[in-house]
């Protein structure tokens, strides 16, 4: 019965796809569309409550909600900005090589029929609003246990709409770095090089915690910060895989890519521990796990198997040895070390993937440069959009803070503050009651 | 009456548990503490940065007995809290001038 039942359903499709076609390439794809929906609340997860839980481990118990909340706004918040100018910003139609104008502000005409290719424009919006969302949130790391709510709500929502928005205008809205032909599948400067950044200009600036690189800072939760790592893992095949933006083999692709990257980040991570220190952490394992799926990340499109390994171990290596460095040697207090892991490994894989991608590696191919391009006009195309993303987004950060401080009288809580916890001092409520 | 306070390693308080009760002894009060005597720290390791911790965890335990059971007591909880190696923990002996049992009313050693 239910045989037969498939049997007239496929015989009804066939006869439905003998049926000449009257519309035109942008008829909808259900396929492509359910992917791009489910990849929209993939990476909406990776930050409630994927990140928030990975963040909020790393920070001491007096500290906890704050983190929490921190994520929780910037997601509020950024979302309304997104509907209001940030879509029309990023995505808008205007012929300007930097943004997008405000001919979409509020959604102007998209409607329950409006197209972004196959998939309904709606779906696109949304997909790419959670991206507007993570890339502040990741920011968060940089400040935690010190800053004041409404300077870190002010300071990430412009920075959001002036950082974020045009950058991803110019890389995937059709601006100038994405017709120079910059590989970002995903957003290795859009996303990681923009927060790393951001993040490295703000720990400067915010100054360190009051008992910075002693033993009272140490993360409270790690089962939470594991948990929340686990949640980063999977969320990012939506973000990797579905900015295919299609059920297709690039999803396919950088699903896979992205998977390996994050295992081979992990694992390099935890084996320099054990050489260097005689055991492998857990914040170790998942620390390098971050750094593989940042890497891989505007890599995700370009590389094949073999070349994600490469990747993976590159991201694993460097990211160690940077955090080390930031915060041992130069002593900058970047808490929860965003530059080191998002900003360096966006810039390891940017640079990558201009290599990688060439399909005359041998058995780490990749899938073909543009037409036109050699490796080394790919790499000079990887290193202009990777400069220009660190230069504006680490200007426009410095100048924005100082603003913010201003209107905010200082970024920072103060002292008496800072030794209670955000937690009360931000507030007025505590994460723990045992 | 004296209180014993003794502070030992944590995993050994089952051992210590069952030496007591073998003597009669009927009740006692454990405490998860933190510190350091000739042990020192130690160091935890986290993303790749090591950092000493002062404060270790011990257990404190208390118990509070006849005069005639002071030595008894004291002798099983060093033989049952050793191990040889440096931070076996302390005891303490204090005189102890009153011992009440709240439900009863009752004092002194028939409080115990």
């Amino acid at each position: 019965m239910l045989t037969k039942l498939l049997n007239l359903k496929s015989l009804s499709t066939l006869l439905l796809l003998m049926v000449p076609s009257v519309a035109s390439a942008q008829d909808l794809s259900g396929g492509n569309t359910a992917w791009i929906l489910t990849s929209t609340a993939l990476v909406l997860f990776m930050t409630l409550p994927g990140l928030s839980l990975f963040y909020g481990g790393l920070v001491r118990t007096k500290n906890v909600l704050s983190v929490l909340m921190q994520c929780f706004a910037i997601a509020v918040v950024i979302s309304i900005l997104w509907l209001v100018v940030g879509y029309s910003i990023a995505f808008g139609p205007s012929e300007s090589a930097y943004w997008g104008g405000l001919s979409k502000a509020l959604f102007n005409g998209v409607n329950i029929n409006s197209m972004s290719g196959d998939i309904p424009e709606t779906v696109f919006a949304s997909f790419q609003m959670t991206f507007a969302i993570i890339t502040p949130a990741l920011i968060v790391g940089a400040f935690v246990e010190r800053i004041k709510f409404s300077a870190m709500l002010l300071f990430t929502s412009l920075w959001t709409l002036i950082v974020y928005f045009p950058i991803a205008n110019w890389v995937w809205g059709g601006g100038w770095l994405g017709q120079m032909g910059l590989i970002d599948f995903a957003g290795g400067t859009v996303v990681h090089i923009t927060a790393g950044v951001g993040a490295l200009v703000t720990a400067i600036v915010i100054g360190p915690r009051k008992d910075f690189l002693s033993a009272s800072t140490l993360p409270h939760n790690l089962t939470m910060s594991f948990t929340g790592a686990a949640m980063l893992w999977v969320g990012w095949f939506g973000f990797n895989a579905g900015s295919a933006l299609a059920a297709d083999g690039a999803a396919g692709m950088a699903m896979f890519v992205t998977h390996i990257s994050a295992a081979t980040g992990a694992l390099t991570w935890m084996v320099i521990e054990w050489l260097k220190f005689g055991k492998p952490s857990g914040l170790g394992a998942i620390t390098g796990m971050v750094a593989g799926l940042a890497t891989i990340t505007p890599a995700s499109g370009s590389v094949g198997p073999a070349g994600a390994l490469i990747v993976g171990l590159s991201g694993g290596v460097i990211c160690y040895y940077a955090t080390m460095y930031l915060k041992q040697t130069v002593k900058i207090d970047d808490s929860l070390d965003v530059f080191p892991v998002h900003g360096v490994g966006g810039m390891v894989g940017t640079f990558l993937a201009g290599i990688l991608v060439s399909g005359n590696l041998g058995l780490f191919s990749g899938n073909g440069l543009p037409d036109g391009m050699t490796i080394g006009s790919q790499v000079g195309v990887q290193l202009t959009g990777i400069a220009a993303t660190v230069i504006y987004t680490a200007i426009v950060t410095f100048v924005l803070l100082k603003v913010v401080g201003a209107l905010t009288s200082g970024i920072r809580i103060s002292e008496e503050q800072e030794q209670k916890g955000c937690d009360i001092s931000d507030h007025d409520e505590k994460g723990y009651s045992m | 009456m004296k209180l014993i306070t003794a502070i030992i390693k944590p995993f050994k308080s089952d051992d210590i548990r069952e030496a007591l009760s073998d003597l009669g002894v009927s009740g006692m009060t454990l405490t998860e503490v933190k510190g350091f005597g000739r042990q020192k720290g130690h160091t935890e390791l986290y993303r790749g940065a090591e950092y000493v911790i002062d404060f270790l965890p011990k257990v404190k335990l208390e118990v509070a007995v006849e005069d005639s059971l002071v030595d008894q007591v004291v002798e099983a909880i060093c033989k049952a809290a050793n191990t040889g190696q440096i931070g076996d923990g302390k005891i303490f002996v204090s005189n102890l001038e009153q011992t009440i049992r709240i439900r009863t009313g009752e004092t002194g050693n028939d409080a115990l």
